[in-house]
């Protein structure tokens, strides 16, 4: 019998779960751009379709300072308190 | 008076069958033996006398060392002393035994009144007096005559090599906290690793624990003292955690200071070892040691600075892999997401050649103390490109050629971006040199060769691409003004990082590109290196 010692973080992995899904889209609806290249020109093609296929909805746009590290808390946090559902759009 | 040292308590069992404790609430003699000892052979006779004479009133305990060879002097000198059971070696390392005899005398408390290592005359003369003094009995009778005056001992066996480390591991107070798992005899100890993708595609060392125990005397540091969290999963990672992986990657106690101060780095968030990891761009941590202790564990600055063949150079910069992939979760893939990546994702790991350099090394610009180890790391693309000029022959014309290769960095259209670290070869420093240019001459002068019109740098239908930051692109919107604005190569020449390393022939100079930089993407990071061997 060998023994090792685990070099890894010993964290069990933590199963995440979906939100519940809504079956109508309404309220507002947040556009994220993740500031890489040509993600503007995605992002204003989805709030143009999205206008036109849900009038109703608000759409409001946020962006990333950079691509290469997760969101500012701020930005977060403005979206949790602003939106109803954000798409996060990547693009090159 | 001098102050009495209580000894630790044990139990243990004696060859014929019996248990005993110490102490007992007699005095005491302890007597630490191995079989392939003539100086513990030379002494059993002794132990043996000292048991029949005073073993009423006083304990005399033979602890062996091992099973068989306890049995063997039980047989040999028709030991009725209780021979105890000392095999796994617990009671020799809880007593810090180096040597073989060692006799320890007691009193009923436990706490210690003499000792000896070896063989003595006098010492074993001296303590039969003190027995019977305390006994109220006779001396046994001895033909000291036949004696030699002194002995030395031998080696205990609790302290052979691999053994003190296992005993270690294993004590109570050990410094080895992670999970530990076992692998059974018929699997194969580096199948099973790569089974359970703990490697980087190429065997690792296996990490056990007597190995993890020696690659901790590296640092004076308590290894459960937590570094920081290293992304993408924000593990915190401590510095067992480190000393395991750094023995997997095949590192030596020695460089374990080096690792620690880059380990140290990878959980700066500033470095971004989250963005070097994930990006399709295929960067990786470059790591650059300085000072004292490139000579001391025998790093590489000189020919193949930046290939295969030297074993600090090697092993570090993958240790510093191994744990970004084992405690920070990232694996090709998973998060580490680089469309071709390279072998330099592998490690990349190497020694400025300060002795070969016209300038101050690297770790001095960035306002440490020449004689400190320091590691920096940056975060470029994982493949060095060569910059070749083999005709320069002047400061001015070579280092506009380098400027010229370094505008290749990420798109050669693309400006105002990255930092960019330059590895200059001793032959292009001494070209450099000779015109005693300063590092500071030599970043302007690459700006100054890169520097173009904002309309040369805009996408043509002959070339697309980048071709320049997202806000520069629309030509539209652009006064003659500012399509006239110059823009340099880099943002400042702060971005451009030059270090001397290579063999003595050859006029090239490599550059790692840049990938994002700054607070868009990873600042360079220097630690120094705290070396305790």
């Amino acid at each position: 019998m060998t023994q090792i010692l685990d070099p890894t973080d010993e964290r069990v992995p933590i199963r995440r779960s979906l939100a519940p899904r809504s079956e109508v889209i309404a309220g507002t609806i947040g556009l994220l751009d993740i500031n890489k290249a040509r993600g503007d020109v995605m992002i204003e093609r989805l709030r143009q379709r999205l206008a036109e296929r849900i009038p109703g909805v608000e759409i409001r746009n946020y962006r990333k300072p950079t691509p290469a590290k997760p969101a500012p808390d701020d930005v977060r946090h403005k979206m949790l308190e602003e939106c109803d559902f954000v798409v996060e759009a990547l693009a090159d | 008076m001098t102050a009495q040292v209580t000894l630790p308590h044990f139990t243990l069992d004696a060859l014929a069958g019996e248990t005993h404790s110490f102490p007992s609430s007699r005095p005491t003699l302890l007597c630490f033996v191995k079989e392939d000892c003539p100086t513990c052979v030379l002494s059993m006779p002794l132990i043996e006398a000292a048991y029949r004479a005073f073993g009423d009133r006083i304990d005399v305990l033979a602890i062996g060392q091992d099973r068989p060879g306890n049995a063997a002097l039980v047989e040999r000198f028709k030991l009725t002393v209780p021979m105890l059971d000392d095999s796994a070696l617990k009671i020799s390392f809880k007593y810090d035994i180096e040597t073989v005899p060692t006799i320890i005398f007691a009193d009923p408390n436990g706490s210690e009144l003499r000792r000896f290592i070896g063989f003595g005359r006098q010492d074993w003369q001296d303590l039969c007096a003190e027995m019977a003094k305390l006994a109220g009995k006779a001396a046994p009778t001895v033909d000291w005559a036949s004696y030699p005056e002194s002995r030395p001992g031998c080696g205990s066996k609790s302290v052979e090599p691999g053994v003190a480390e296992r005993l270690q591991a294993e004590a109570e107070g050990s410094p080895i906290r992670a999970r530990r798992i076992e692998i059974a005899d018929q699997d194969d100890i580096f199948e099973f690793m790569f089974d359970q993708g703990l490697t980087d595609g190429l065997p690792v060392v296996p990490p056990t624990p007597e190995r993890v125990i020696r690659m901790l005397k590296g640092t004076r540091r308590d290894a459960q003292e937590i570094l920081g969290t290293v992304a993408p999963s924000y593990a915190p990672l401590t510095i067992e955690k480190v000393a395991i992986n750094a023995v997997m990657a095949g590192c030596k106690p020695e460089y374990f200071p080096v690792v620690l101060a880059a380990s140290e780095i990878i959980c700066d968030p500033d470095y971004c070892i989250h963005g070097i990891s994930a990006t399709t761009y295929g960067a990786t941590p470059i790591i650059v040691v300085n000072g004292p202790i490139r000579h001391k564990i025998g790093m590489n600055m000189g020919i193949n600075v930046l290939g295969q063949g030297n074993r600090p150079n090697a092993t570090i910069g993958r240790a510093i892999k191994l744990i970004v992939r084992n405690v920070g979760g990232a694996k090709p893939g998973g998060v580490e997401r680089a469309t071709f990546g390279s072998a330099s994702k592998y490690t990349c790991c190497f020694a400025e050649y300060e002795e070969r350099s016209p300038w101050e090394p690297l770790h001095v610009e960035r306002g440490f103390k020449k004689e400190a180890s320091v590691v920096t790391m940056f975060g470029l693309e994982s493949g060095p490109r060569q910059i070749a000029d083999q005709t320069s022959r002047t400061a001015r014309a070579l280092v506009g050629s380098i400027g010229l290769g370094a505008e290749a960095s990420w798109h050669p259209k693309t400006h105002n971006f990255g930092d960019v670290l330059l590895v200059v070869s001793p032959e292009h420093a001494d070209t450099i040199g000779h015109d005693k240019w300063s590092k500071e001459q030599v970043r302007q002068q690459i700006q100054a060769v890169t520097s173009r019109p904002l309309r040369e740098l805009l996408p043509t239908e002959d070339y697309g691409g980048l071709g320049a930051m997202p806000d520069q692109a629309n030509l539209c919107a652009r006064s003659e003004e500012e399509l006239n604005k110059i823009i340099p190569k880099f943002q400042s020449t702060k971005n451009i990082h030059i270090v001397v390393a290579g063999g003595p022939a050859g006029k090239w100079t490599v550059m790692f590109g840049g990938w994002a930089s700054g607070i868009y993407g990873s600042v360079p990071t220097s630690r120094k290196i705290e070396e305790v061997i």
